[in-house]
């Protein structure tokens, strides 16, 4: 049970991550910061079907993140939850076209080890 | 532009003592937030895996308390990224783990073991690591 959270709290998140960016994305940088400019793109961005997904995907995140905790050591769960940025990278990587350089990936690899003594 | 002038429209010591403010706000907003809900979701105990269920915990006490503090962590980690770099923010949110696991041990009684300590360690150093690079490289050549 276990492991099932903390595998559906990795993917919600790395789905919802993953997603977000792909939305705001699609929206484009945000240049203007007065409230107005900021509220009208607030509503665009909360029309954006991937922004949609990605939020419910965080919901599911969340949740699976609170039943964790009820069931397992904080500091086995909230270190666990690290583990996002593996599959995040990755994803960055192949889908989001992103250049990933040598200290990232040095980065992930300490925290794929981490969470193995981490899991002990 | 906006947020240049800003930054700019700032003396750089209040910008600095405004970012360590939020920084320390982050750090200790997402370990009280974290130790809230799991003290409340243990004090509730088995309470089944229904989405509902898991809503109605929200009315807990101590997990209301833990869900107001984590809305007031994304929203100080929001602020914070907006003006400093996220290379500065990526080691701030990684301390947070080791921060977290002290919390663990004083405030819910968790035997942390040696081995979940150096793990701690490592993932706070790969955080720190991975946010040491340039942020926006998308489109760039390889």
């Amino acid at each position: 049970m276990k492991w099932v959270l903390v595998l559906m709290v990795i993917c919600a998140t790395t789905v919802g991550d993953v997603l977000r960016s792909l939305g705001m994305r699609e929206h484009g940088e945000i240049h203007d910061f007065r409230p107005g400019a900021i509220g009208s793109a607030m509503g665009m961005i909360a029309r954006n079907g991937y922004v949609i997904v990605s939020t419910c995907a965080m919901a599911v995140s969340f949740f699976s993140f609170m039943k964790l905790v009820s069931i397992a050591p904080m500091s086995f769960a909230v270190p666990m939850s690290a583990a996002t940025f593996i599959p995040e990278t990755l994803l960055a990587r192949v889908l989001l076209k992103e250049q990933v350089d040598w200290r990232r990936w040095a980065g992930v690899l300490l925290i794929l080890v981490g969470v193995v003594f981490i899991s002990q | 532009m906006v947020r240049e002038s800003v930054v700019e429209s700032q003396r750089p010591a209040d910008l600095q003592a405004k970012t360590r403010l939020f920084a320390v706000l982050t750090i200790l907003s997402n370990v009280a937030g974290n130790s809230f809900l799991t003290k409340g979701m243990q004090q509730l105990g088995g309470i089944g895996n229904s989405p509902l269920a898991l809503i109605g915990a929200l009315f807990h006490p101590l997990v209301a308390i833990g869900v107001a503090l984590l809305i007031v962590w994304t929203l100080t980690h929001m602020a914070l990224l907006s003006w400093a770099d996220l290379s500065y923010v990526m080691p701030v949110t990684a301390m947070g783990y080791v921060v977290t696991a002290f919390a663990a041990r004083i405030f819910l009684g968790e035997m942390v073991s040696p081995a979940r300590w150096t793990g701690i360690v490592l993932v706070t150093a790969g955080v720190t690591l991975v946010g040491r690079t340039a942020a926006a490289t998308a489109g760039k050549s390889q």
